[in-house]
């Protein structure tokens, strides 16, 4: 039965996958046609008007006519940009250079399309014409396309970053798609940077977008960051974000770091101005801010600790526009041949802005929502940024930093012996027929999504700050009138791991009776006895 | 000054709170109203070092104290902001608290 169900599942799946591909064709294919009519139409122009007609009036009205083509960026392999048009209908319209490109012959800085797409940010002080152009110069790079990267890059490709990179190497998940939006029901199963260059392609083709498709190393870190301007830290752990620090900080590439569980997030601005380590006036790095790594145990993850789409969604539409304003202004420049990122000329006369480093805490549900607190500037002893730095571009590629040892691991908890544990599938033959107290430990509003039959729930989170004297009256007091369950306890919880940790307790405070625990909670119950018990 | 003509000076209101997840070892209570004593029993002020001390006997309420305090200190992964500025720009853990200051204690969050 439930090998069928799964199987029926993936059958409706791939229809539908199947189908929406289809859609997609069509759509391309009516493009196709529309592209080739225009095409038809340029070149008839052209012949009209050869001799007769200016050059550069040519090129505009060719401009104008290719505007719908929508294919001025395509897709690359790994990392390398492509530099010949591949569609059918281009050669035609091309034949007066790429109008998108800043070497137009047309008389304007930015095509007809540009004009059209981004006057609305365009009419602005605050980016203008030549914020604008500097966007187009911009290659940024966004680490991680979860819940943060989604909304930043569907923001940067929006307001028409020139060069776009994408890293990850997952696949997407229906569990995602409350918050990635980038991602869809179509391409469940489908790799997040190949997903998401799918959506970004149709939001914008003018943005050159670049997937790598597997995580950051630190091998891989400094060649990909090198041959960006700046760079968004969209991912979801310590160890990834020690090593984008680490590797900004070598290149010199302000990156804007953001992160979220929960109800809450947080956005800082680091590496900003990006100086070389050593040089007091550059921003503060991950290293200044958090020296030491947290402990393996206190570090939560969305899919342990949750996290509402919205909250995660303001994070990284915050990256987004942070990053605009750094680029915008021009407070840095492109990328040099050497990878290293200098300051930009442009406001020759002032005084590049000194480092003000600060951290912005939301919390959805505080009030006020927002909080923004001075940070620290660099930190004199830093193994990174600071003129005692030990960490090197040969450290880093040799694979010598061991960022994972860095961070710690934690190893799955086994703290009781095998007698004190029982299989979902034994307990499953057994809960019926053999009377006990059934103490699920998981929070409320786990327990209110669904519990086994007869289960009382006492959240391990209260349990763990009191005193065993306290814990065993609790329980007491919850079996009070059920005294027909005995004196034997079985723990449950979601994975199997707060269940240890509520035996041994239970034990430790003399609980009468024998207790055991549900070896990998909930999670083995669906796996191995019901498959229609909820998967969160 | 004028708390010093009350014996030992008159007690020290602060705001003291908690986010990115440590309220959970705090009652899940963010905001807590926290008055200090005016004068230690050595005669010092109390200082952030104290506050320390005073938040783990008095206000916390989950017994895994190393999740919030480590080698005297607060873990590793935890910013202390002193009225919205990093405490290290204030003298860190021997920074005077003052009536009406607001102390925030940060876990850093890593989700994405
Ligand atoms: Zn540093």
């Amino acid at each position: 039965m439930y090998q069928t169900s799964e199987i029926d599942a993936n059958i409706a799946r791939l229809r539908q996958q199947i189908a929406g591909t289809e859609a997609h064709l069509r759509q391309l294919k009516v493009q196709l046609s529309r592209a080739e009519q225009q095409a038809k139409e340029a070149h008839d122009l052209g012949q009209t008007y050869d001799g007769g007609h200016p050059v550069e009036w040519q090129a505009e009205t060719l401009a104008a006519l290719s505007q719908k083509i929508g294919s001025s960026s395509r897709l690359h392999e790994d990392g390398i940009p492509a530099t010949t048009p591949q569609h059918s209908g281009e050669p035609l319209l091309l034949s007066s250079g790429d109008v998108s490109s800043p070497s137009s012959k047309g008389r304007w800085p930015l095509s007809t399309e540009e004009y059209r797409r981004y006057g609305r940010q365009l009419i602005l002080h605050e980016v203008g014409l030549q914020g604008q152009l500097r966007l187009k110069s911009a290659k940024v790079l966004v680490v991680g396309v979860g819940g943060l990267g989604c909304p930043a890059a569907a923001y940067l490709a929006g307001a028409g970053v020139g060069t776009l990179g994408l890293v990850d190497g997952d696949t997407v998940e229906v569990s995602n798609l409350h918050r990635q939006i980038l991602h869809s029901t179509n391409t469940i199963g489908i790799g997040k940077v190949d997903s998401a260059v799918d959506y970004l392609n149709g939001l914008n083709s003018l943005v050159n977008l670049i997937p790598h498709r597997a995580h950051l190393t630190p091998q891989t870190a400094l060649e990909i960051i090198s041959s960006y301007d700046a760079v968004l830290d969209c991912t979801d752990h310590p160890t990834s974000r020690y090593l984008i620090s680490d590797a900004c900080v070598l290149l010199g590439k302000p990156l804007v770091s953001a992160s979220a569980l929960r109800t809450e997030g947080q956005l800082m601005a680091l590496n900003m101005p990006p100086k070389p380590p050593g040089d007091a006036s550059g921003g503060p790095c991950y290293r200044c801010v958090f020296p030491k790594p947290p402990p393996a145990e206190s570090v939560v993850s969305c899919g342990e600790g949750g996290i509402v789409g919205p909250v995660v969604g303001v994070m990284g539409v915050l990256q987004a526009l942070e990053t605009i304003k750094i680029i915008a202004t021009g407070t840095v420049d492109r990328a040099d041949s050497n990878g290293k990122t200098s300051e930009m000329h442009s406001k020759a006369n002032e005084a590049p802005a000194p480092a003000s480093p600060s951290l912005l805490l939301f919390s959805a549900f505080s009030s006020p929502p927002f909080r923004s607190v001075r940070l620290r500037l660099r930190r004199t002893n830093c193994a990174s940024c600071s003129a005692q730095a030990t960490i090197t571009e040969a450290s880093l590629t040799s694979g010598s930093l061991d960022y994972v040892a860095f961070c710690g691991v934690t190893s799955p908890l086994d703290i009781l012996a095998p007698h004190e544990r029982i299989g979902a599938s034994e307990y499953s033959k057994l809960y019926r027929s053999s009377p006990h107290i059934l103490l699920d430990v998981r929070e409320p509003v786990h327990f209110e999504l669904s519990s086994l039959p007869g289960a009382i729930n006492l959240p391990w989170s209260e349990c763990v700050a009191k005193p065993g004297e306290a814990l065993l009256q609790d329980v007491e007091r919850l079996t009070q009138g059920r005294e027909d369950e005995g004196r034997d306890v079985l723990v449950v919880c979601r994975l199997g791991n707060d269940s240890q940790l509520a035996v041994a307790k239970l034990k430790q405070a003399g609980w009468q009776g024998a207790v055991k625990d549900l070896r990998g909670g909930l999670r083995a119950w669906r796996q191995e006895v019901d498959p229609d018990w909820p998967d969160y | 000054m004028a708390e010093s003509s009350a014996p030992g000076g008159y007690p020290i209101p602060i705001t003291v709170e908690f986010t990115g997840g440590l309220e959970l070892l705090f009652g899940n209570e963010r905001k807590h109203k926290v008055v200090l004593p005016a004068r230690l029993e050595n005669g010092s002020s109390p200082n952030i070092s104290f506050l320390l001390g005073y938040l783990v006997d008095n206000l916390m309420q989950d017994e895994r104290k190393d999740m919030f305090i480590m080698e005297d200190s607060v873990r590793p992964g935890v910013l202390v902001l002193i009225n919205d500025a990093d405490w290290e720009l204030e003298g860190e853990d021997a920074y005077e608290l003052q009536a009406g200051d607001t102390i925030v204690f940060v876990s850093t969050l890593h989700g994405g």
